[in-house]
């Protein structure tokens, strides 16, 4: 036990939850969790929810992992890991069905995918296993949000110019491009709802922060 | 103990694997009631939609009783009702059997004018899994009032348009017979439908299979409809 109690807004504790969002965020600097941000950006609102479903399942894992990390046979740390984060996807899943059944029914597959997000496990095995479980907390919330923060990006360019509508959990979808636009020519770009366009915005993304924060670029 | 022997590795995996089983399947069993009300209460939104009235979470069940009430029933593929609940018939067993020996379940909607509608059932596959849907006829048996479809997992933006009711709406109107008296369903057509045309709809850009398997569920149930439609029609001539 360390002599001094840490304030639980301590500056070390703080960079925790901020420094995931820029320059060390999961999806543009260190590249995890892609596969899930091509699937599900193709509209806003599926991308928000992702967002908020993967923060409720990465905070807890990472609580709950930390709670128990010294008592986790190490020969078998990757599947206590897998074990609790499946059950807290199940979890999840139940929880939407029962008391948020049109969200669930959009998330449908989504959900299970969690399990495959690699920031999740990444996040498990780098920081909670070794770290108290407050930090892990602030840990898995910056990470999360890090994550979140580019989907819904993606999600927002995505949608914006390719439906030419915006969705949001709970209040439908909104037609922002007027329709007096469309009567001049305006077209949506249909391209934007594939999945390649979903890596072509991370790119640009990753592109636009690599040239704005110079430490980012590797030297040669 | 120590904690990086056999022993404790073995207890300890099969503690949590108890641990997580028993709150999962507490939890399962918990919900479980809630769950299956929202089911039931999203497929009468479904069929309430499909008449175009729309409905929400609260009032449902209270629509549906006024538009439908018990006036549902079974029909099976020579157009004869037989015994049971419609509401129960669960079409992704009915769809693994062949064509003539399924359950096909009808609801006559009761609208404010006083003019009934029938609303089908459909079920199908898309590209990644299960399609459904409601369709509503006139009392002619043959002009479509109204549709609507969902789908288990269909991609966003592209097949799962399916969902959205521009796409919905398209169906309204079209004849699911020619002028000869042949079921023709409706087609659902790549690169768009010829405006004029009475049995085809614009497919979905970027969901082709979504659209082939759409149509092809259409084609397979109003076959299975097919002599429950025509009973309709000679019923109305008589």
């Amino acid at each position: 036990m360390s002599s001094e109690k840490e304030p639980l807004f301590s500056a070390k504790n703080l960079k925790l939850l901020t420094v995931p969002l820029g320059s060390q965020n999961p999806i543009t600097v260190q590249v995890l969790g892609i596969c899930s941000a091509l699937a599900v950006t193709a509209k806003l609102e599926p991308s928000i929810v992702m967002a908020l479903s993967v923060v409720f399942v990465l905070v807890f894992a990472n609580l709950i992992v930390s709670l128990i990390r010294n008592s986790i046979p190490s020969r078998i740390r990757i599947i206590v890991q897998l074990v609790v984060v499946a059950a807290l996807v199940i979890l999840v899943d139940q929880i939407l069905k029962a008391f948020a059944y049109e969200v669930s029914q959009q998330l449908s597959v989504f959900v299970g995918l969690i399990i495959t997000n690699c920031i999740i496990m990444g996040r498990l095995e780098a920081f909670a296993l070794s770290n108290k479980p407050w930090p892990s907390v602030l840990d898995g919330i910056g990470n999360a949000a890090g994550y979140g923060l580019i989907l819904i990006i993606v999600g927002f360019v995505r949608e914006l110019f390719g439906s030419g509508t915006l969705s949001f959990p709970g209040i439908g979808t909104l037609n922002v491009i007027p329709a007096a636009f469309y009567e001049m020519g305006y077209v949506n770009n249909g391209f934007m709802i594939l999945p390649p366009m979903a890596l072509i915005v991370v790119g640009i993304i990753i592109w636009v922060q690599r040239s704005r924060d110079k430490s980012l670029v590797e030297s040669n | 103990m120590d904690k990086q022997g056999n022993l404790y590795t073995f207890i300890y995996a099969a503690v949590m694997v108890i641990i997580v089983a028993s709150t999962l399947a507490l939890v399962s069993q918990g919900l479980k009631p809630l769950q299956a009300r929202n089911e039931m209460v999203a497929k009468k939104t479904d069929i309430l939609q499909s008449v175009n009235i729309a409905s929400t979470n609260k009032n449902a069940e209270a629509k549906f009783e006024e538009v439908i009430g018990e006036s549902s029933y079974i029909v099976n593929y020579k157009g004869e009702k037989v015994e049971g609940v419609a509401f129960d018939v669960d079409l992704a067993k009915e769809v693994r059997k062949p064509l003539e020996e399924r359950l096909y379940p009808v609801y006559e909607a009761r609208l404010e004018d006083g003019e009934v509608k029938y609303v089908l059932q459909f079920r199908g596959n898309g590209l990644w899994g299960p399609l459904w849907g409601y369709v509503s006829l006139d009392d002619d048996g043959e002009t479509i009032y109204g549709a609507t479809f969902g789908h288990k997992s269909e991609t966003p933006g592209l097949g799962a348009e399916i969902a959205n009711e521009s796409f919905q709406a398209q169906f309204k109107g079209k004849e699911i017979f020619n002028s000869n008296g042949e079921l023709v369903s409706v087609s659902v057509v790549k690169g768009g439908a010829p405006d004029d045309a009475m049995s085809a709809v614009d497919a979905v850009s970027g969901g082709t299979i979504t659209s082939e398997g759409l149509e092809n569920m259409l084609r397979n149930f109003f076959k299975g409809y097919e002599q429950f439609l025509n009973n309709i029609e000679r019923e109305r001539h008589e």
